[in-house]
């Protein structure tokens, strides 16, 4: 049970995608101006991350390792493919919203990192498991980032949530307050990395403070776990 | 020894290749009269707010002509819709393009009567400011219907163009570039339209296979 716990950990905070070890930016930092496409783009991410986890994991006794990553390059790239295909068919509106960033999803270097570092190596259930995490934390990381830009920008929450869910979630849409010339900084590309800088500095003075309320009581801390990248 | 090796590793590469592909073609077959429904549902969608449904009783996306018309703007043929009513010519739906946006092409739908009328206009697609230029979009504002009912008198109407330019439309605060596009690109091709009026309904039909 640690194990799924170690993941959840992971995937939400410790190693978060998006904001721990900066992969998928391309994404991130394009199709963040509202919370209707960051969620969607977060939810196709999360369907090709699991996808992918679970076949490379599969398939992982099968495979040498000198011809690994172009097998997972083509696994990865035969999911978004599908996705791309599924979206199109039944959530045109937001299919043409996300437009290009769909198949950019395959150049989202966390999809082929998670297959290296954790598939290739882990049973299919574990493998899944660390999708559903990594793909959690990336899309709260979205989410998070399309709020406050659509918040900022242009003054609402969930403006066209009726692309993604269907024509029942226009109520869900929130005018918190009215503008009558949008903030431009905030939905063109700088509030996205302004936005993405705020919430890894956020992080950052979390993390710093957890560790300075437990440094009196904690003698010697573990090896570090091996990660991806890090910022810390 | 190593030969050996590349022949494994060739042969589960082009197995894997199968199963990707093959998977996708499956879906992609699943998906297919799905996606083409959109498109037609779309396509249909977009055609109708540009012109009242009293005005025509014909399938639209199923009647179309082409043209290469410079009026139409650059990166022809452009797509022309024939609206008739009782199977008169009642109105044609131009498909065009104005390079002279803020940033990249600006693709315009607009619907003009036999008498020269403009019923719609819709902005299809656009890479605008958002929040300065997007105000093109009915989404975003109104203006666009400020079109509706005008009547265009010349090749070079002089109405066809933004307040600060002495024409009709108003500019938006900190966008000028936008509308003076899409207003000079409107008043051209409506002019286009009505004057090539009974030479465009003379032509081939090339929408007719598409039938589902």
């Amino acid at each position: 049970m640690s194990e799924y716990k170690t993941l959840i950990k992971d995937g939400m905070w410790a190693n978060n995608p998006a904001i721990v070890q900066l992969l998928g930016l391309c994404p991130l930092l394009a199709v963040t101006s509202t919370i209707t496409n960051a969620m969607g783009l977060g939810i196709a991410t999360l369907l090709v991350l699991v996808g992918s986890n679970v076949t490379v994991s599969l398939v992982r006794n099968f495979v040498p390792k000198d011809i690994r990553i172009p097998v997972f390059v083509m696994i990865i790239a035969a999911f978004v493919t599908i996705v791309q295909l599924l979206m199109n068919a039944y959530t045109f509106g937001l299919y043409q919203a996300l437009g290009i960033f769909i198949p950019l999803i395959v150049t989202n270097c966390a999809i082929i990192g998670r297959a290296e570092a954790y598939a290739s190596k882990n049973t299919p259930l574990l493998s899944a498991f660390d999708g559903v995490m990594m793909g959690l934390g990336f899309m709260v990381v979205l989410v998070l980032l399309g709020a406050m830009r659509e918040l900022i920008g242009q003054g609402t929450l969930f403006d066209g949530a009726n692309l993604l869910l269907g024509d029942w979630a226009t109520v869900l849409r929130i005018e918190v307050f009215q503008f009558d010339n949008q903030f431009l900084v905030a939905i063109l590309p700088p509030g996205a990395f302004l936005g993405l800088g705020l919430l890894i500095a956020a992080k950052n003075v979390i993390d710093a403070q957890i560790k300075a309320k437990a440094q009196p009581t904690q003698e010697a801390e573990k090896a570090p776990r091996a990660r991806v990248t890090s910022l810390t | 020894m190593i030969v050996k090796s590349m022949y494994k590793n060739g042969a589960i590469l082009c197995a894997f290749a199968l199963a990707t592909t093959g998977s996708v073609a499956v879906v992609q077959s699943l998906t297919e009269t799905r996606i083409a429904e959109q498109e037609k549902a779309q396509l249909m969608s977009l055609l109708s707010q540009v012109i009242q449904s009293e005005r025509y009783d014909n399938q639209l996306y199923l009647d179309c002509v082409e043209s290469d018309a410079p009026e139409l703007g650059p990166a022809g043929p452009h797509i022309i819709y024939r609206a008739r009513l009782n199977g008169e010519p009642a109105a044609l739906l131009v498909r065009h393009i104005t390079p002279k946006g803020y940033s990249g092409n600006i693709d315009i739908l607009t619907a003009v009567t036999k008498r020269g009328e403009i019923t719609g206009v819709r902005v299809t697609r656009h890479e605008e400011t958002p929040g300065l230029g997007d105000k093109v979009e009915l989404s975003r504002s109104d203006w666009i219907t400020t079109f509706n009912g005008m009547q265009v008198n010349g090749a070079n109407d002089g109405r066809f163009a933004v307040k600060k330019d002495g024409g009709e439309f108003d500019q938006f605060t900190g966008a000028t570039i936008t509308p003076r596009a899409v207003t000079g690109s409107v008043g051209e091709a409506a002019w286009y339209a009505t004057t090539h009026f009974d030479a465009l309904f003379a032509k081939d039909n090339l929408c007719a296979g598409e039938t589902q």
